[in-house]
């Protein structure tokens, strides 16, 4: 699996559960300052790419993740210790 | 009788809001009243292979995206979404939201919200139920709890208006949305409030909602003729017609109203409230609650029942409710009943937000002069000969208007609506 992959993944995720544009996002982007998310839909977006890629993050996991790229790095050690 | 006449501040009413099965907002859902044809139809949003009941009266084609953003969409469930839409529609004639002008500058400290629910957002329970029986405990919504509970929609409303007096719901199943008026005018004549944004929604359209209804005996299971199952008082009734939408009207002290130059469509004058206490669901058959209830709010208005011009019955098209209603109803007006009608027939029953759909239709009638027939009353076999208004609708002298809602528990709820200018 390359990062891009999941990193576009995450991208998806956002577009269909914050209902934002695609093309404003990027590795930096912060969900709660730039994406004005909450901590019910980050969870939300997680629960997507957990269901995407076959995975069980814990919610304790969450707690370091302020942004896009931190969300995919998050997936990616999950993915890799799958 | 228990009640005097209310000598507090007097309550008007300065707007009102409904999403219904028979219209997107109030104008719409009155004019289809009036043309006393049932809007139920088979159910279009899940498969009902297999259940006893197929149709309700349904909100086809709703579209909040005007008031809710998409995104905010996805975590509010049907119910709240109805209730915000009706809700912002009432605060826009009311002067106190959207619309083209400014909202009106008011103290938003002194404003509370009552929009209640009989069941709550049970789309979504029901939804993530199936979610973890089959996908597993960790694939739950961490949203169903703020989807579902019961608060929802008042808190939801105070949050997009700002509004910080008071806020929440109550639960008296289909007397909900008028016991939340009532409860709004005490708030107001007792001074906690100047402003009550009173109501109901519901939203149970759903499969296990459909099957528990049915296997207690309560709905009509015409399938074969879905627009003919919601007639109430007539003798081939044989349940009542799931509905779903929203009802909200903006309460106001008369004085608070007067000051800002509010347009005053009539007033809230008289509540009654009583329980049965006969049994779980059905109504006690003497109809003893439903007198009182009736008589009590008569007297918190101060008026004495040949006042009434006309009334909006809870008529729900059961058996047991249309008889014992109208029994209670001869009981109260004795041989001069005014004419009567149960605008259930087009809308079929909206739960819990039955009894705001229903004041407000009450007041637009009062206010129009002119009373919806019950749809499909063909012949009635009901006791106490109540003047029931029948295929076309009926002119009246503009006069106090009467609306009942009875909910499971044994609820009594009666509300007195006064047009401006009566």
């Amino acid at each position: 699996m390359e990062r891009t992959d999941i990193l576009d993944a995450v991208y998806d995720a956002c577009v269909e559960i914050l209902k934002v544009d695609k093309a404003e996002l990027g590795e930096g982007t912060s969900f709660a300052e730039d994406l004005d998310a909450d901590s019910l839909a980050l969870v939300e977006v997680v629960m997507q790419l957990e269901e995407q890629f076959d995975l069980r993050i814990p919610e304790d996991d969450l707690d370091d993740v302020a942004t896009i790229g931190a969300a995919a790095d998050l997936v990616a050690s999950h993915l890799a210790a799958a | 009788m228990t009640v005097a006449p209310s000598t507090a501040r007097r309550v008007v009413v300065t707007g009102v809001g409904a999403v219904t099965p028979a219209g997107a907002d109030a104008p719409a859902t009155f004019a289809t009243a009036l043309a006393g044809r049932s809007t139920a139809s088979p159910i279009g949003t899940w498969d009902t292979e297999g259940h006893p009941v197929r149709f309700a009266a349904q909100v086809t084609d709703f579209d909040p995206s005007g008031v809710i953003e998409p995104r905010e969409a996805r975590r509010i469930d049907r119910v709240s979404q109805l209730g915000l839409v009706a809700a912002e529609e009432a605060l826009t004639q009311a002067g106190l939201a959207g619309g083209d002008a400014a909202p009106a500058a008011i103290d938003r400290t002194r404003v509370a919200v009552i929009v209640s629910s009989g069941v709550g957002g049970i789309l979504t329970l029901e939804d993530q139920i199936t979610v973890r029986v089959t996908r597993g405990v960790d694939r739950v919504s961490p949203l169903l709890i703020p989807m579902m509970m019961a608060n929802a929609t008042s808190g939801l409303i105070a949050l997009r208006h700002g509004f910080r007096g008071t806020a929440f719901s109550l639960a008296t199943a289909c007397a909900s949305g008028a016991d939340g008026i009532g409860a709004g005018l005490d708030l107001i004549r007792s001074g906690r409030a100047d402003v009550v944004v009173a109501g109901g929604a519901e939203a149970a359209i759903t499969p296990t909602a459909m099957a528990a209804f049915a296997r207690m005996g309560a709905l009509s299971t015409r399938n074969d003729d879905p627009g003919a199952a919601s007639r109430p008082f007539d003798r081939d009734r044989d349940g009542f017609v799931m509905g779903e939408g929203a009802g909200v009207l903006v309460l106001e002290a008369a004085d608070h109203a007067a000051e800002r130059g509010a347009t005053v469509l009539g007033e809230v004058a008289g509540y009654g409230s009583t329980c049965d206490a006969h049994h779980i669901t059905a109504p006690d058959p003497d109809g003893a609650g439903a007198v009182a209830c009736m008589q009590q709010a008569l007297a918190d208005a101060g008026l004495v029942p040949g006042d009434v011009g006309h009334v909006n019955a809870h008529g729900t098209s059961t058996p047991l409710n249309d008889a014992a209603e109208s029994l209670a109803m001869a009981k109260v007006f004795g041989a001069d009943a005014p004419p009567t009608t149960s605008t259930k027939g087009v809308t079929g029953h909206l739960i819990g937000a039955t009894g705001a759909v229903e004041a407000i239709l009450a007041l637009l009638a009062a206010r129009a002069g002119t009373v919806p027939p019950v749809a499909n009353l063909v012949e009635t076999d009901v006791p106490g000969e109540i003047d029931l208004v029948r295929a076309e609708p009926r002119s009246i002298a503009a006069a106090p208007a009467l609306s009942n809602s009875f909910g499971f528990g044994g609820h009594n709820a009666s509300l007195v609506l006064v047009p401006d200018g009566a």
